[in-house]
């Protein structure tokens, strides 16, 4: 029994070291070629459409920034956070400042950073910050989003830890975590009409929706085959909603108003983090808003979000 | 000229009212029954539901545009954001607290933003008061500011469902 035993843990020790010999070249921090920016031209009032459809404010402002004032949502000091079931995340500075925040970036960088999670020192970066929904963003729309962030106000304010537990804390495994989880390619697939196809990219590789929305499995990666079919809310109380056709029976003009002005057709409000998406939708133009609408009509319908 | 806004800025006179009243309580009431007072509120938000709606209706284009019907209902909200609810909100009535509520025991802890955001609404509605007879392209451009204050206080004080 006893020697059966140890013959097991003699076996498991030796598939254990295989197993990280195997995964050892994928806890590297992957990263473009060099010149994969080379000749694109950022465009700033091209990039604000990105920004505010990226949703990039919505994380990345002061936490508490004043509701009325427009301007402070374009300080991205970081700083809000965010809880999960790893830890508590923190949103770091991606203001302009070249101490504190992204200022001595180059558009490459910020590509490494939105499409492989790599940041300029070849660390990974967590999930939290959904490099799995912008690794379909264009590279024609980086280069104008990095032109936009660089015109916006620089802020002092030095990004704070996130406070992860371990073994969470190894950020190498955030590799295998990439390797399973990151990459490239639409969920929702099949014939689609040009506005559909539009609201897919708007959602899918830039707007993140699914982030929320869609439940994770135990090593918190997206269930693509529940997509969008609600989740519970890390650290607190609630659910995102199910926002597949099977429960989210709205019209597409009643979409359309509540990503205008946050009104439900019962004239409810929009609430907890979708308040701060609302925002930023508002400020897209209309028909982006209803090419949103137009591709949650193309979701898969589940009716149930698997626990 | 109206009067200045008041909603949810006398919080701090409800709590001090229920200091008030609560040595007089019988023992059996050490945990006060908020139902009246969240009844209301409730109330009171289908109020601003409802007029909204008459507006959103014909921002949505399901209702034809009426500038009589959308000046009225846009006055109501002017005019319900200047309720003084405050007795609606005594201390305690939040949802760790009580049942039948999502008001966020957070609500009672910043007087100056829940003042702040109280005004904010005020000033929405009242802008919209003043366009929403003017067309519908005004109507809809105010929808948005609206709704956004409304949401500012859902984000902060009520969990999510």
């Amino acid at each position: 029994m006893l020697r059966k035993l140890r013959r097991g843990a003699a076996l498991g020790a030796v598939l254990l070291a295989g197993l990280a010999a195997l995964a050892l070249p994928l806890t590297r921090p992957e990263r473009a070629p060099a010149d994969a920016m080379a000749g694109l031209e950022g465009d700033a009032t091209r990039g604000a459409r990105i920004f505010d459809a990226a949703g990039c404010a919505g994380c990345h402002m002061a936490p508490n920034a004043p509701d009325g004032e427009p301007q402070a949502r374009l300080r991205l000091s970081g700083g809000q956070e965010f809880a999960s079931p790893f830890g508590t995340f923190r949103a770091p500075n991606i203001s302009p400042d070249p101490e504190e925040g992204i200022g001595r970036w180059s558009a490459l960088d910020l590509y490494n950073a939105l499409h492989f999670g790599t940041s300029p020192e070849g660390r990974h970066y967590y999930p939290a910050f959904p490099y799995t929904t912008y690794v379909n963003a264009s590279r024609q729309d980086v280069a104008d989003l990095y032109a936009y962030l660089m015109t916006l106000p620089a802020d002092a304010t030095p990004s704070r830890p996130h406070e992860v537990a371990f073994p969470f804390n190894i950020r190498a495994g955030l590799g295998l975590w990439k390797a399973l989880f990151l990459r490239p390619g639409w969920v929702v697939t099949g014939a689609l009409s040009p506005e559909q196809t539009r609201g897919r990219y708007l959602a899918e590789a830039l707007g993140h929706c699914g982030e929320c929305h869609t439940p994770r499995n135990a090593l918190g990666g997206l269930r693509r085959d529940a997509w969008l079919a609600g989740a519970p809310i890390p650290g607190g109380r609630g659910h995102f909603p199910n926002i597949t056709p099977a429960r989210l029976d709205w019209s597409e003009a009643d979409l359309i108003e509540y990503f205008t002005s946050g009104f439900t057709p019962e004239y409810d409000s929009a609430g907890g983090h979708m308040a701060l998406v609302v925002r930023n939708l508002a400020l897209l133009p209309r028909e982006d808003r209803a090419a949103l609408a137009a591709y949650l009509q193309a979701v898969a319908p589940v009716p149930e979000a698997p626990s | 000229m109206r009067s200045k806004p008041t909603i949810r800025s006398t919080i701090g006179a409800a709590i001090l009212a229920a200091a008030t009243v609560a040595p007089a309580l019988p023992l059996s009431a050490q945990e006060p029954d908020f139902k009246p007072q969240i009844t209301a509120r409730k109330a009171l938000m289908q109020l601003y539901a409802f007029n909204i709606g008459q507006l959103g209706a014909m921002a949505k284009g399901s209702a034809p545009y009426d500038a009589a019907a959308a000046a009225a209902a846009a006055n109501n909200i002017a005019t319900l954001a200047r309720l003084d609810d405050s007795a609606m909100w005594p201390a305690g009535s939040d949802n760790f607290s009580t049942e039948g509520t999502r008001a966020m025991p957070e609500l009672w802890d910043d007087m100056a933003d829940l003042r702040q955001k109280g005004m904010a609404l005020a000033e929405a509605a009242d802008a919209m008061a003043a366009v929403a007879g003017n067309g519908l392209d005004a109507l809809r451009a105010a929808m948005g500011p609206l709704g956004g204050t409304c949401s500012a206080c859902h984000k902060a004080y009520r969990e999510p469902r």
